[in-house]
């Protein structure tokens, strides 16, 4: 969880990740920032990320994406 | 019979909602789509055969990707590591080519009827410049109504399958409705599966509340397209078809008067969409959210024909900005080159074919091309200085939600989309450019009074029931801003009150529309595309 925190913090500062539940449905994160997160995600955790996971469902929280980030881990 | 047409209005659809009542249920939706076929033969005859080709394919495809989703499940588990990786990755490839061949298949249909000119035409020119001995002959090619709006819902279809995010269609009338639903043919919007499939298929009957909300959507919708888009069609068409006898000032103002008309045709279209659906109780989803509030283009593009953008962001966005090679050069150019840069170049590689793409799903033009290169350009353009802007704020402290930096904002992205729509409705390229120019060049401001507007065909009643209109029209956004629901609020009022408000518009739209002596009738644009 340290990791991906210290990626999105390096992505945007100014967002409190621990309390924000609507990244996405917000607009705090954008189409290109979901891209760069995407390629830190998969060079950090040694994942790979497809289309199919480009859903708000999946970025709106810090805790979505560690959820994300872990399924794609196990498979 | 067009949506805005008498005969849809007061004939087509009380028998489409008195057959669907009286239907028993399980009989409802073969109702919906025996009158999405009635519709789409009515205007493309024989060429409905395009549509259950569709069906049938999109039908078995979604089938044929359930089960290799299934076949997966079951040899996956039978085996463990990397053994288990290899069959999902086999059968990933498996599914790949069967969305492949559907998408390949649908995409070249639509190519065929949409782009075969075009291209030949485009292709004859390279070969007589070349002078080869042979050339492509043009082909009398006629399309089905809605092909460009059923082909993108069906691919988007097709692919939610593959990527898992809804399960296959087993029952092929549902298949064919979602495809089929008569209100959303002609126009769209572009529905995904998950949006209308719970409402779509669920024959609920009939109720009170849903007649009189779509109605009245129906209604509002008539207001825009017959007091101001019909009106301000005359003068737009008079003016583009000929540009070279305007000043720049007449060409200036016809650039919003077409931005005006497109607005209020294509939004006016859907509100009459939305609302023929919302007398079925099926919610379809909106194309359009206060578009002219919008303070740059890409925000412009998440307020208009909002389910178009959706589908290029889904479908072809992401699944670029996830491809390898864009993979590739984002791991190459932070190591090499840093992240501004390397975000520069994913976002022109991830947007370019979105762009052209767009340009081309609204026609086989030139200048439709040039329309989409025209917001790639200003979006990527509107990336790169965004460093610079923000420090620029910064230095001379304008705060970014300020009531005056957003107007400054506003008013730069109503010239952008100006200048944007004069492109997309010149005939060509050329003459868009000839139109660009003229304003610069021959800018005669008194134009504004003495009397010239007056001779574009409209009269001062005209002009002064287009300005109404757009006032009211305005208004309504701008409370839909706030976040406030007209029809809702409207509907919580007192019964005299409402009722009052609702034969006003009815009476403005009897009253005032664009009929009689002098008026043509005004098609449907995007019905075109």
């Amino acid at each position: 969880m340290e990791t991906l925190m210290n990626i999105l913090r390096e992505i945007d500062d100014s967002i409190d990740y621990e309390k924000e539940q609507a990244l996405i449905d917000d607009r705090l994160l954008d189409s290109f920032g979901v891209i760069t997160l995407v390629a830190e995600l998969e060079e950090a955790f040694d994942i790979e990320i497809e289309a199919s996971e480009m859903i708000p469902e999946n970025f709106n929280s810090a805790g979505a994406i560690y959820k994300m980030v872990c399924r794609l881990q196990e498979n | 019979m067009s949506y805005d047409s008498l005969l849809y209005v007061l004939l087509f659809l009380p028998v489409c909602l008195a057959v669907y009542q009286l239907a028993p249920k399980g009989w409802r939706r073969r109702v919906l789509l025996a009158c999405g076929y009635v519709f789409f033969y009515l205007f493309s005859g024989k060429l409905l055969v395009y549509l259950l080709a569709t069906t049938l394919l999109v039908h078995c495809i979604g089938i044929w990707l359930a089960w290799l989703k299934s076949e997966e499940k079951a040899a996956a588990a039978k085996v463990s590591g990397s053994e288990r990786k290899a069959v999902k990755a086999a059968y990933q490839k498996q599914s790949r080519r069967v969305l492949l061949l559907g998408v390949v298949l649908l995409l070249g249909v639509l190519a065929y009827l949409k782009y075969y000119n075009f291209f030949a035409s485009n292709i004859s020119g390279v070969i007589e410049m070349c002078h080869l001995p042979f050339s492509l002959e043009q082909k009398s090619l006629i399309m089905p109504i809605g092909i460009s709006f059923y082909t993108l819902q069906a691919i988007g279809y097709m692919a939610d399958v593959y990527w898992g995010k809804i399960k296959a269609e087993t029952n092929l009338e549902n298949t064919a409705l979602f495809l089929a639903f008569f209100p959303q043919i002609m126009e769209g919007p572009i529905s995904r599966y998950s949006d209308v499939s719970d409402t779509l298929f669920s024959e609920k009957p009939l109720e009170l509340r849903n007649l009189q909300n779509g109605y009245i959507r129906i209604i509002w919708g008539l207001f825009k397209k017959k007091i101001v888009a019909d009106r301000l069609a005359v003068a737009v068409g008079m003016v583009f078809e000929h540009y070279t006898s305007y000043s720049g000032l007449i060409v200036a103002v016809s650039a919003v008067a077409y931005t005006v008309q497109l607005y209020m045709e294509f939004s006016g279209c859907m509100d009459m969409i939305i609302g023929s659906g919302e007398l079925f109780g099926v919610r379809l989803p909106e194309n359009f959210r206060q578009p002219f509030c919008a303070r740059n283009a890409a925000e412009f593009w998440r307020r208009w024909h909002i389910t178009l953008g959706v589908w290029f962001k889904t479908y072809i966005f992401y699944p670029v900005s996830m491809s390898g090679i864009v993979k590739k050069w984002n791991q190459y150019g932070r190591k090499h080159l840093g992240k501004y840069v390397t975000m520069l170049g994913t976002s022109a590689m991830a947007l370019l074919p979105v762009w052209i793409c767009n340009g081309l799903w609204h026609g086989a033009r030139w200048s439709y091309i040039f329309y989409g290169l025209y917001y790639f350009t200003l979006i990527l353009l509107g990336i790169a200085v965004q460093p610079v802007r923000d420090r620029a704020l910064n230095v001379f402290h304008i705060r970014e939600d300020s009531r005056a930096w957003r107007r400054v904002q506003i008013t730069k992205t109503w010239i952008i989309i100006f200048v944007g729509e004069l492109f997309f409705r010149a005939d060509g390229f050329r003459a868009g450019l000839h139109m660009f120019r003229s304003i610069s060049e021959d800018f005669q401001i008194r134009q504004l009074w003495d009397g010239t507007l007056l001779n574009l065909g409209l009269q001062k009643s005209d002009i002064v029931a287009v300005v109404a209109g757009c006032i009211v029209v305005a208004v309504v956004g701008m409370i839909k801003e706030r976040g406030i629901c007209v029809r809702e609020r409207l509907s919580e009022c007192r019964l005299p009150l409402r009722w009052c408000a609702y034969y006003a518009l009815i009476l403005a739209v009897v009253i005032f529309a664009a009929y009689g002596d002098g008026y043509q009738k005004v098609d449907l644009i995007y019905a075109g595309f």
